[in-house]
């Protein structure tokens, strides 16, 4: 029960990213069935204070990701491969016990559904002083005056009194922001917000987006933001990992991304997307077919069946070789044959509603 | 306001109260949920009215009303001159005929047993259209080419279809019995991005097609302006706002509809840093019983000690805009065209003269008073609100 094993303190503002993810796979199999393969290869690093995103529409595998990071995946019938290093200690294949004291205390997570991911049966002040007493030794009335300390600072009103009422008592976006409260309850190094606005309004998404800004600024946290909504990436994060069938198919500064899209699915996402400052009436381009139609990356490009810029050498069997993430320009990294192209020099380098 | 043609639908004075039950052996009505609380508004043939607000506001319980799949309280709901409200049986089922809905989640609204050549048949041999087996299978067939599915799509079930496709097959049995109204609650919130923008195209093809005019309900603002021609904001059961869609999001006047712009997040990191960004106070408050005077109040950043409180605002014109500045128009007309904005102090907003208050202060002088959705009076009404209308999560 004692985090000698990491490093101290004063390690928190070097180089060191707090969390290292190295070509992590999850495979999913079943008996008689052909095995899934849901991330495949993705490699990624978070410093502390950095707010990293990662993009993609469903079943793209960033709650997979996020899953097997903290170590949440069943035992059975899943297969992780890779590396993940929280501040240099490797997690994968790291024993219960570690794990244990790890997640809550070191890395933390909120999920998308905050109804479900609270207990139903249990007062909100019991799931938030759970993690003060396993993790921080705290007697019972301590833990009480801090949990009511973490919920005043997530901005819930009267916290002492809603400390003891149960989830369904709570709005949404109270829901959340307890959630965020029990995450934050060790001042983790890592937190992973899975989705954390989907299911809140647009008024509640705002507040609950600052707060984690606030978070990261005043911690010093590192932030896995997993969203498939852009609107939120372009507001929260620093470095923006595109997702698409298990692999990250373009990264980017979140500047460069909104700019210059290069990977044709990034460019199409952004098209797709109706937007409140362009002007009416400008048509949408969505992409055709939808993300079922992908092949499998062994064969080619996923995006490829959908592509607009696909040709023959898009396919491993003409190309002789998948499709490889390589280094394009300074920070950023591309996963595509036949890239979108811009002129050499870009006019006035915001280009609002560029792939348009 | 010339004496144009009548618009196909007019909502007037429109309320849906659902009763609080308690009690174990005699059920006691203890208060009402005022999901709408008297709503105007008019639809011209052929355009598309957005209607938007949070979950809890009433705008999927508005729509639900139209069609009399709940049965409203009070008001009245004039479909090309007809009051729906007051129809049944036989003359009823005919008037559904002309008006359809398109629903939220596709899974949920597609009987998993019925193949997609049942699913599309049934409206037709329910109104006796179509003209026998052969004309069915015609038109069938025509309809899932306009919604853009292949004809090989007939024999397979819901289950087969992706979320896209089964929007598409929902659209499909929506417009299979021509209607001229069509309601759409939410139609693309339980889609990915990408596909989000087809049943967005898709709608607005069908539109130009075969001239049908939308009522479009959503929680997206940006989704609501790209369909839209005119738009209606709701918040806690009655319009606070309505304009043609350019001239709303050009210049929002009421202090709801500029903080719930300023908070739906914009693709672009430039934009979003510059932008001014209007941070509401707390959750919306319980519809079962509303803040008095304006319903916005516990939340504005605008509040005014005087008439906020107590007294409450008309749909109205703001001066300056349309109307002579000495003639203001009575709010009893809710035509389309014109910028209406419930705020005693829309004015000042607009011009200015008044600053808006931070979250914070805003919270602090409205003290306890800001509570969550259910959470007064022991009253379970969060269960009865929540998953109204709330968007689906995707996963």
């Amino acid at each position: 029960m004692s985090i000698e094993a990491l490093p101290p303190e004063g390690a928190l503002r070097t180089d060191v990213p707090v969390l290292e993810v190295e070509d992590l796979s999850v495979t999913f199999a079943r008996r008689g069935e052909q095995p899934t393969r849901a991330v495949d290869g993705v490699s990624f690093s978070v410093a502390a204070g950095e707010t990293i995103g990662l993009v993609g529409e469903s079943g793209c595998g960033k709650s997979v990701t996020s899953l097997a990071v903290m170590g949440l995946l069943p035992r059975r019938g899943v297969q992780v491969g890779g590396s993940v290093r929280l501040g240099g200690t490797e997690l994968l294949g790291a024993p219960d016990r570690t794990l244990r004291r790890l997640r809550g205390s070191e890395m933390a997570m909120v999920f998308q559904d905050p109804l479900s991911s609270l207990n139903p049966t249990v007062p909100i002040g019991t799931q938030v002083t759970e993690v003060l007493v396993e993790h921080r030794d705290m007697g019972k009335k301590e833990a009480a005056a801090e949990a009511a300390e973490l919920l005043d600072r997530v901005g819930i009103p009267d916290p002492a009194r809603r400390l003891k009422e149960y989830p369904h008592q709570l709005s949404g976006g109270m829901r959340q922001r307890a959630l965020i409260a029990m995450a934050l309850a060790c001042s983790p190094r890592l937190l992973i917000a899975d989705e954390p606005t989907t299911a809140l309004d647009v008024t509640i998404q705002a507040q609950i987006l600052e707060l984690l800004r606030e978070l990261v600024v005043d911690t010093g946290t590192a932030l896995v933001m997993i969203t498939h909504d852009l609107g939120v990436v372009a507001g929260l994060c620093d470095r923006v990992h595109v997702m698409y069938a298990g692999k990250v198919i373009e990264t980017a500064d979140r500047y460069d991304l909104f700019a210059r899209p290069r990977q044709p699915y990034t460019g199409g996402l952004l098209a797709s997307v109706p937007r409140l400052d362009a002007g009416r009436g400008v048509p949408l381009t969505p992409i055709r077919g939808s993300a079922r139609d992908a092949i499998p990356w062994a064969e080619g490009c996923a995006f490829a069946p959908r592509c607009d810029n696909a040709q023959d050498d898009c396919l491993t069997e003409v190309a002789g070789s998948t499709v490889p993430l390589e280094y394009d320009g300074p920070g950023r990294e591309l996963r595509c044959r036949h890239p979108l192209t811009y002129p050499s020099s870009p006019v006035g380098a915001t280009a609002s509603g560029a792939g348009r | 306001m010339t004496a144009a043609s009548e618009p196909l639908l007019r909502v007037e004075g429109l309320q849906v109260h659902f009763p609080i039950k308690r009690g174990v052996f005699v059920d006691r009505t203890v208060g009402h949920v005022r999901a709408v609380d008297g709503v105007d508004l008019a639809i011209d043939r052929g355009t598309t009215y957005g209607l938007v607000g949070e979950s809890g506001c009433g705008k999927s319980t508005l729509g639900r009303a139209v069609l009399r799949l709940v049965e409203p309280t009070a008001g009245r709901v004039l479909f090309d001159g007809t009051d729906v409200a007051s129809l049944r049986g036989e003359p009823l089922r005919h008037m559904r005929q002309r008006m359809q809905m398109v629903f939220q989640d596709p899974l949920g609204s597609l009987d998993p047993r019925q193949n997609v050549e049942s699913l599309l048949s049934e409206p037709l041999r329910a109104h006796g259209l179509g003209g026998g087996t052969a004309g069915i299978a015609d038109k069938i067939r025509g309809l899932l080419d306009a919604v853009g599915l292949p004809s090989a799509a007939l024999r397979r079930y819901p289950h087969e279809f992706s979320g896209g496709q089964r929007q598409r097959i929902g659209i499909a049995r929506a417009i299979s019995l021509e209607p001229d109204l069509l309601i759409a609650d939410e139609p693309v919130s339980a889609l990915d991005v990408s596909v989000q923008a087809q049943v967005v195209s898709l709608l607005e093809e069908l539109q130009e097609r075969l001239g049908l005019t939308y009522l479009v309900i959503a929680h997206d603002l940006a989704v609501v302006r790209h369909i839209s021609d005119v738009v209606g904001v709701m918040y806690l059961g009655s319009l606070v706002e309505q304009a043609p869609a350019e001239a709303l999001y050009d210049e929002p006047l009421h202090p709801y509809t500029r903080a719930l712009m300023s908070a739906v997040p914009v693709p672009d990191p430039v934009v979003e840093e510059r932008r001014e960004r209007i941070l509401l106070a707390g959750d919306l408050p319980s519809p079962a019983n509303p803040p008095s005077g304006c319903r916005f109040h516990t939340r504005c950043p605008w509040r005014q000690e005087t008439r906020c409180d107590d007294e409450v605002p008309v749909l109205r014109e703001l001066a300056g805009h349309t109307a002579g500045p000495h003639q203001p128009r009575h709010s009893a007309d809710p035509h389309p065209s014109r910028h209406l904005v419930g705020c005693h102090w829309a004015e000042e907003i607009r011009d200015g003269v008044l600053q808006p208050k931070s979250a914070e202060e805003v919270a602090a002088t409205q003290g306890v008073s800001v509570r969550a959705t259910g959470a007064d009076g022991g009253f379970e009404t969060d269960a009865l609100l929540q998953g109204v209308d709330e968007p689906i999560e995707r996963r």
